[in-house]
């Protein structure tokens, strides 16, 4: 009997799928902070570690803050280190987040997408995590329950290899609170996917360093390439990791998904839950011979530019629905797809929309209400608003 | 212009080396040089933007023996937990992980990490090197700044007007098995309460003065003197609380008037002219003290003889 026969099949919520690929890991050290709707992952993990189903020790904290400040230093401590959190309480972590990447701390944080306030708003948006764009933490967004366990999985497993922070992020409710089969692996086939965790800098009473010493201009500089030369090596190491990935555990995951691509004309890009509302749709018109088909973004930092440039190069119109905003701009996979595809040959007229802010319905009408208004333009626009009131 | 070298052997006993960055006559350094006689090489330093960030040296040198952690302002207490978590996780109970902070990084905006560890009763030692205003920016008020000092942002014309926060206090409200207050003047009564908190396990809290030479506008030989005035006039009183209801004073001070501390450095020149704020200046320390007197004398059950020398009634 092959181990990954030795699977469990169960019905399990996205938060308590992250737990589990927490458990699968063998975190050793977790802090986190209650918020919604992350507070199921923290509670989930409290009492695997309290009866010992993972041994792990759970430091309750005062404030997000302090919960990312904790496993940042337990990571640099030689401990495999994880915190999840949402909306406010990342807003809260922002400091960190840089200080995580320039550390190189390879902690993995479970973001659940919620909007910011004011007004208050527990419901899903992208805006919390895309807004950390720039902080140098690898970001992956996910579709499915299912997923949300692998990638939590995979997660560790890349961010040790280039030692670099891992945010991998589920829509709030859509994907948090709602049950779906899910398939927990044995522990011994994770363990051969994923090894104990070491960090070369790792506090050595035998070799005692300074850890995030100040760096006068002649080093700083060095430090920050070294970090964009790690985030290179990170895309490869994503497709390596999700190929062997895909071998030992049958599940396969790649920098973009392709649906119903083939022969498509037009492109919806988009990126977590909203994609399983797209592909409905685009299975819809489909039957009625709409040449459509979907680009769901998964990994977004790093930014997967040639394989964004080869899947929507050649395209009649490619329409980006985001669910966040960049305030006088646009929504942020529009923009990020933009700058991806200046320069590439064929480039198709791109056209964005922003959809299902503070966490509004996405349904397969609004869908194909996007892109038959994509069909009609002749001239791309930075916004097109979807179900606003005005 | 030619230089003259003089190549410095460090002592190998001593784990603070030459080349760090410290002002001359820095209390903060004398204060490390210290603690680690007591816990040699088996410590991490945990170290919060203070002027530590900067002593230690920057990359790739560094002046302190054992590992360090450098971290964000308000984080010392979190982080020195999170090193814990992970040493405990891979059985390393031998090691004590220390977060080193300044006041600013330990009144101000480490408070709330502070308090998180401490009511937790997290098993890290937290030693705040004391010197009474944000030092490393170039001299701006902390809540640990004290009644009457002149800072930039409490500048001559308008000298700051609230005492000094009470951390001892804010401590003992925690309920942690120890916190104690050292003074670099005393360094066998703060090495002997060093090694007392090595041998606790839990939330160990140590506060210990450290006079700041241009901060306090004073010379740079003065620093023992200024910080043996702040006892002996009962500015800073030497104690320590155990379980955040035993108090016990560790050294029974001369109880000289304020003036003999405050003449000594420049900091205190306008409360200096103005009789009024001086005796109210006084006047609050020796509230202070007999308040701080009568917890010794309640934990206790009596008061030695040389006590009474030093309450209000003595002066």
């Amino acid at each position: 009997m092959k181990l990954i026969e030795k699977s469990q099949y169960t019905v399990l919520k996205g938060n308590y799928a992250v737990a589990y690929g927490v458990k699968l890991a063998r975190v050793e050290v977790i802090s986190a902070y209650p918020i919604t709707p992350q507070t199921t992952i923290s509670e989930k993990l409290a009492d695997m570690t309290a009866t010992g189903e993972l041994k792990a020790r759970f430091i309750t904290v005062e404030s997000e803050h302090s919960a990312i400040s904790a496993v940042i230093a337990s990571s640099l401590a030689g401990a495999r280190s994880f915190t999840a959190t949402a909306s406010q309480g990342l807003a809260l972590m922002h400091e960190m987040l840089h200080w995580a990447t320039g550390a190189r701390a390879p902690v993995v944080m479970v973001n659940v997408n919620r909007a910011l306030a004011p007004s208050w708003n527990i419901w899903t948006e992208q805006t919390d995590s895309l807004a950390q764009r720039d902080t140098g933490w690898l970001q992956i967004y996910n579709e499915s329950n299912q997923e949300v366990l692998d990638t939590t999985i995979l997660a560790f497993k890349i961010a040790e290899r280039v030692y670099l922070p891992t945010m991998v992020v589920l829509d709030a409710f859509i994907l948090s609170h709602t049950s779906e089969p899910v398939e927990i692996y044995p522990q011994e086939l994770v363990d051969e996917f994923l090894p104990p965790y070491e960090h070369p800098n790792a506090i050595n009473f035998d070799d005692p360093r300074a850890i995030g010493a100040f760096a006068r201009p002649d080093y700083y500089m060095e430090f920050r390439y070294n970090i964009q030369k790690a985030h290179e090596e990170a895309l490869r190491v994503f497709k390596e990791e999700t190929e062997l990935f895909a071998e030992m555990f049958g599940r396969k995951y790649d920098t973009v998904e392709e649906f119903m691509l083939d022969d498509a004309d037009y492109v919806l890009v988009l990126a977590g839950s909203t994609a399983t509302t797209a592909k409905y749709a685009v299975a819809q018109l489909r039957e009625r011979g709409e040449k459509v088909g979907i680009m769901r973004i998964k990994l977004f930092r790093p930014f997967p530019v040639e394989d964004v440039r080869r899947v929507l190069s050649g395209r009649k119109k490619v329409a980006v629905i985001d669910r966040n905003l960049s305030f006088g701009h646009s929504g942020i996979f529009y923009m990020e797809t933009k700058a991806a595809m200046y320069g590439a040959k064929d480039r198709p007229p791109i056209f964005g929309y922003v959809a299902g802010l503070g966490g509004r319905d996405i349904r397969p009408q609004d869908i194909i209400d996007m892109y038959e208004d994509m069909k009609r333009r002749e001239e791309p626009e930075n916004i097109i608003w979807k179900g606003v009131r005005v | 212009m030619s230089w003259a070298w003089v190549e410095v052997k460090p002592n190998e006993n001593d784990l603070l080396h030459p080349g760090h960055l410290a002002c001359q006559g820095c209390g903060a350094t004398i204060t490390a040089r210290l603690a680690l006689k007591v816990f040699g090489k088996n410590a991490v330093f945990v170290i919060p933007a203070s002027c530590w960030s900067v002593i230690d040296g920057a990359w790739p040198q560094h002046a302190l023996q054992i590992p360090v952690f450098h971290t964000a302002f308000e984080t010392a207490a979190i982080a020195a937990t999170g090193i814990r978590a992970a040493l405990d996780m891979k059985g390393r109970h031998d090691v004590h992980v220390v977060a080193w902070a300044g006041d600013g990084g330990t009144f101000d905006i480490g408070l709330q990490a502070l308090s998180g560890a401490a009511e937790r009763n997290e098993n890290i030692i937290y030693i705040t090197y004391d010197n009474e205003a944000y030092m490393n920016t170039g001299i701006q008020r902390s809540s640990s700044t004290p009644l009457g000092a002149w800072t930039t942002t409490t500048p001559d014309e308008r000298p700051e007007d609230r005492p000094k926060k009470n951390m001892m206090e804010i401590l003992a409200a925690h309920r942690v098995p120890y916190a104690a207050t050292a003074s670099i003047a005393y360094p066998d009564d703060f090495i002997r309460k060093l090694k007392k908190a090595t041998q606790i396990k839990g939330f160990r809290f140590i506060h210990v003065f450290s006079p700041c030479p241009p901060g306090w506008k004073m010379a740079s030989n003065l620093s023992v003197r200024v910080a043996r005035m702040a006892v002996e006039t009962k500015v800073f009183p030497l104690y320590e609380i155990e379980d955040g209801e035993v108090y016990t004073i560790t050294h029974w001070p001369k109880g000289l008037p304020v003036e003999e501390y405050f003449k000594l450095q420049g900091r205190f020149k306008p409360v200096l002219k103005d009789p009024e704020r001086l005796a109210y200046v006084q006047r609050y320390i020796e509230a202070q003290w007999e308040r701080l007197v009568r917890l010794h004398e309640a934990s206790h059950g009596y008061l030695p003889e040389e006590a009474r020398a030093t309450l209000r009634s003595a002066i």
